[in-house]
């Protein structure tokens, strides 16, 4: 059993919420303990139970059954002793904007008792450790989100806690800004000795931790250190392409094969997941070509991810992805368009063309004279550092923030003379649910399919397809807002394809869903994709840049590189994409601006 | 011309419909919508006195001796009053209250100084606006002031045991100076303002908050229908409760309606929009709902004080007066008033509706042009 040296031990937990309509049981008898002066990562996806653990043990919300010790106090009646000793950081950490690092700080330092004297140097060992300590008199407000991100971890750390916390620290940082938390998350654990409890949705994120917890729909679904989780994948992952072929054509082919688990588009070429160890790619080849008739695939093995056993156990624990598959193939058969209209374009020419794009704000230049053009079914996606400029030209892109100056086209469309004709020809899905919360199902497809345009017969064949295609007979009545998570995005996607647009523009749609949520929307995407229509992602999310037919990384309101996955991480001589992001940024940087690195803009995080 | 150029009425009713939906069918909007106003009716309904400066009176005198001289110029050397006119005959009276050319006429009678000096007693009589109740209580409460002062000293040189001079009060248009009268109009002027402010500054803040409004703008809606959109919902819903308080004015306050019900709906209409461009206005200024908000009352809480609806416009120095035309309040106040206490006619109404139609005209542009054009 735990003694006072366990930093964390959780016994049998249960923790329920009650709705109006619907109970949802948040975790349900989760069991586990910390080690000591370690990394460890509480993996799950959105809803998984992270964020209402985390505030359980830091003695903020109630539980029901079961009993969580820190450091051998229990949190039900001591937590006051508990939330004297421990660091959490909470996913939007409360920074006052208009108070300056230093003053923040301070008045961290003030709630948690911490005596004058030791102040001064306490503050200069975080901020160096952070590479902040140009910055004490800057407002906070007018830090980068990277930055505010390592602040709001210093303003926790005033006090050095013998237990960290932290929720989702690196939820919306960029890449290059999340290294650098990992890494001073690991410098904290090194000097201070102290165990840390990290959630994340970021399945890549599972292999720099020391230790894993992962949670699934609120159960505790395996533990454990990462090679513990990999080594049980060795020799079932694989990288396949064929000259030949199109990568969703390939992805048909493998998804028919009973041994493949699992086949996700990855670059330019198709990661598989084999239902059992093979040794070698013969056998996986033999079966592809004696199921095609085609020969010429190219295999080779690949070093397996956390994210594999992940989908490995779910799909055991869903009764295989059987599920998702009929899904898909229901989704492609329906078709999006009734009218089989959305296929024949009438215009030609590209999807999207874009020249000489500029937008300013006062002096600040966000889109520096952009140029680039996306072909009609095309995945594309925009990819960027915070402050990169690439939310501006998104929202340039759907309409939702005029430009400067230059020449925007969509559907063939100037987007200044015919707003709303291209508007009608457009799709939007933001990555926070953006329906009304409290209409009800039926309510918002009636809504969006009015405002687009659709009448009589046509308007209810639409809302009878969307029910049919997203499954949402069932929650027709209820209120939008207390749906679970996936049928919010089920329903999102609905009312953006009510009216059969040409274009899809996608912002982060899938981070912080599941992996086998992220497979199921992403299949449903190559479906669309298939049948002509153009999809337009922006993100942060490295795992969805992969799934784009070719992308653009910003920087500073220009593009830095541009060329399908494959061709970026050649460039680079990397083969993962978050490297390869890495490396152009961090090259970009140096070579426009080498000190101008900080003094960050936050347009985009105003709006 | 391809159809989405064009006003859809069927995306405005659906937008409307959405409007009103997300406006009912969530407890604490509801709530929002319908209980302070009504509070703030029975709270306000029940107020206030205040100080007067400078009214204009009037004085008719008909009266040859010298008594009535003095009097006259001690009203005239009162901070409270400013003579405006001295008057010859009765006719004159009527015009000048009529026309608020003054709010008070002090009427000497032929026998006043020789009834005083032969009997010790005579009656001055004093004619008050009563259309504003408080200011007329106020002025006649000045005015039996300057009396009594001569009144004292009067006694005491003449020895007598009875005041000289007996008050005959006349309020006009309101015969017994019912403070509620002159108030409770005031409040469903007060009310419907802030009930269209409130649903509409709330309505495109949440929306940013939530996320829809980008969804909503990446349709083909044009700012034009989602303007209506908005503004139709939130007119009913403050027809509907401003209706609800004037017939709680007359039933529960017995406040007299004089004056053409329809035309008061008709200026409740010019008003009402004109409340929801500012509404919309600030809305589409802001961010959160909590700016949206702030924002709300930093525009109410002034134009209430400017509008005159608790002090008189008149008393208030010249640049504020300016101010005040800026002010829809202040115009549909004179309205209200006029048709509860007075039944004013179209030519009166119409004169204030003008000037609200503009304001509206001018606010809701902007809140449209706001919709697509904010960019922080």
């Amino acid at each position: 059993m735990s003694n006072s040296t366990t930093p964390l031990a959780v016994q049998s937990l249960n923790k329920c919420f009650v709705l109006p309509n619907r109970k949802i049981e948040a975790l349900s008898d989760v069991s586990f303990e910390l080690k000591p002066g370690r990394v460890t990562g509480l993996i799950g996806a959105d809803g998984a139970g992270k964020t209402t653990l985390m505030r359980l043990i830091a003695g903020l919300l109630q539980y029901e059954e079961g009993e969580i010790r820190v450091l051998g106090l229990d949190v039900a009646t001591q937590s006051l002793a508990v939330q004297s000793m421990i660091g959490y950081m909470p996913q939007q950490f409360g920074l006052y904007q208009d108070l300056t690092v230093r003053e923040n700080l301070s008045l961290y330092a003030d709630l948690q008792g911490v005596p004058e004297h030791t102040r001064a140097e306490r503050f200069e060992f975080l901020l160096s450790m952070m590479g902040m300590n140009a910055f004490y008199d800057r407002l906070a407000g007018n830090l980068s989100g990277g930055m505010k991100q390592k602040l709001g971890l210093a303003c926790t750390l005033v006090k050095a806690p013998q237990l960290l916390l932290l929720d989702e620290p690196t939820v919306g940082v960029d890449p290059v800004s999340r290294r650098e938390l990992w890494q001073i998350v690991y410098q904290l654990v090194e000097k201070e000795g102290m165990s840390v409890l990290l959630s994340t949705a970021y399945l890549d994120e599972a292999e720099r931790c020391d230790d894993i917890k992962l949670l699934h729909e609120g159960k505790l679904l395996a533990e454990g250190p990462p090679k513990k989780f990999s080594e049980a994948m060795l020799q079932r992952t694989f990288l396949v392409s064929h000259p030949q072929l199109s990568k969703r054509d390939l992805k048909k082919q493998l998804d028919t094969l009973s041994m493949v688990k699992d086949a996700l588009i990855f670059g330019d070429a198709l990661r598989v997941l084999t239902q059992d160890s093979i040794d070698s790619t013969d056998v996986l080849s033999k079966a592809l070509e004696k199921s095609s008739g085609m020969t010429g695939y190219q295999i080779e093995p690949v070093a397996p991810r956390f994210e594999d056993a992940f989908v490995d156990r779910l799909a055991v624990q869903e009764g295989e992805v059987a599920g998702g598959d009929s899904n898909q193939s229901a989704f492609s058969s329906t078709q999006l368009s009734s009218s089989q209209e959305t296929a024949e374009q009438t215009t030609q020419g590209p999807a999207i063309q874009v020249k000489e794009l500029v937008c300013k704000f006062g002096d600040f230049v966000a889109v520096d004279h952009l140029s680039f053009s996306v072909e009609r079914g095309e995945i594309f996606g925009l990819l960027g550092a915070n402050g990169a400029g690439k939310t501006t030209t998104f929202r340039m892109l759907c309409g939702l923030l005029p430009a400067t100056s230059g020449h925007l086209e969509v559907v063939g469309l100037n987007l200044r003379h015919a707003r709303a004709q291209a508007r009608a020809k457009l799709g939007y899905m933001s990555q926070k649910f953006s329906l009304y919360g409290v209409m009800t199902v039926e309510q918002n497809l009636a809504f969006y399919s009015q405002v687009y345009g659709l009448k009589g017969k046509q308007r209810q064949e639409r809302i009878n397809w969307a029910v049919e295609t997203f499954d949402l007979q069932e929650i027709l009545s209820q209120n939008s807002h207390d749906l679970p998570l996936g049928f919010k995005q089920r329903l999102a996607m609905a009312c953006a394809l009510m009216h059969e647009p040409d274009i899809l523009f996608l912002d982060e749609p899938t981070s912080g869903v599941d992996p086998l949520g992220r497979r199921d929307f992403w299949d449903k995407i190559n479906a669309l994709a298939d049948q002509g229509v153009t999809i337009m992602v922006t993100t942060h999310f490295m795992e969805e840049a992969e799934y784009c037919d070719r992308m653009a990384i910003m920087a500073s309101g220009s593009i830095l590189s541009l060329g399908t996955p494959g061709e970026i991480k050649e460039q680079e001589g990397v083969s993962d994409m978050e490297e390869a992001f890495v490396r152009i940024v961090q090259s970009g940087k140096s070579r426009k601006a080498p000190d101008k690195e900080d003094t960050s803009d936050d347009e985009e995080e105003a709006s | 011309m391809n159809w989405s150029s064009w006003i859809s009425l069927s995306r405005i009713f659906a937008l409307m419909v959405k409007e009103l939906r997300v406006l009912f069918r969530d407890k604490r909007t509801r709530f929002v919508v319908i209980g302070p106003p009504l509070i703030q009716l029975l709270i306000f309904g029940y107020a206030a006195t205040f100080e007067l400066k400078q009214a204009p009176i009037a004085i008719l005198n008909q009266d040859r001796g010298i008594i009535s001289q003095e009097i006259i110029g001690r009203l005239e050397g009162s901070d409270s009053f400013e003579v405006v006119a001295h008057l010859h005959n009765q006719q004159k009276v009527n015009q000048l209250i009529n026309e608020k050319k003054a709010l008070v006429v002090v009427s000497f009678p032929m026998d006043f100084s020789s009834r005083l000096l032969k009997d010790g007693t005579t009656d001055l009589q004093v004619i008050v606006d009563g259309r504003n109740s408080n200011t007329a209580l106020l002025a006649q409460n000045d005015v039996a002031g300057v009396v009594q002062t001569f009144n004292q000293l009067w006694a005491e040189q003449h020895n007598l045991k009875q005041p000289p001079i007996t008050l005959v009060p006349r309020n006009w248009f309101n015969e017994n100076l019912e403070n509620n009268w002159f108030f409770v109009p005031g409040i469903v002027a007060l009310i419907v303002l802030i009930v269209s402010l409130l649903i509409t500054a709330l309505s495109v803040a949440r929306e940013r908050e939530e996320g829809t409004f980008d969804q909503l703008l990446v349709t083909p809606c044009l700012p034009i229908e989602i303007l209506i959109g908005k503004s139709l919902p939130g007119m009913m819903v403050a027809l509907l409760e401003s209706n609800v308080i004037i017939l709680i004015a007359i039933f529960w306050f017995d406040v007299p309606f004089r004056g053409d019900y329809w035309l008061l709906q008709l200026s409740m209409m010019f008003f009402i929009i004109s409340a929801i461009g500012v509404g919309l206005m600030i809305s589409s200024l802001s961010t959160t709902q909590q700016q949206a908000l702030l924002g709300a009352f930093m525009f109410m809480v002034p134009a209430v004080i400017l509008s005159g609806f608790a002090t008189p416009i008149e008393n208030m120095p010249e640049v504020i007066q300016w101010l005040t035309y800026l002010d829809p309040m202040r115009y549909f106040l004179v309205i209200v008033r006029g048709i509860f206490l007075q039944d004013v006619g179209m030519d009166v109404v119409w004169s204030q509706i003008w000037p609200m139609a503009i304001i509206a005209m001018v606010t809701l542009s902007m809140a449209g042009w706001l919709f697509r054009h904010r960019t922080a």
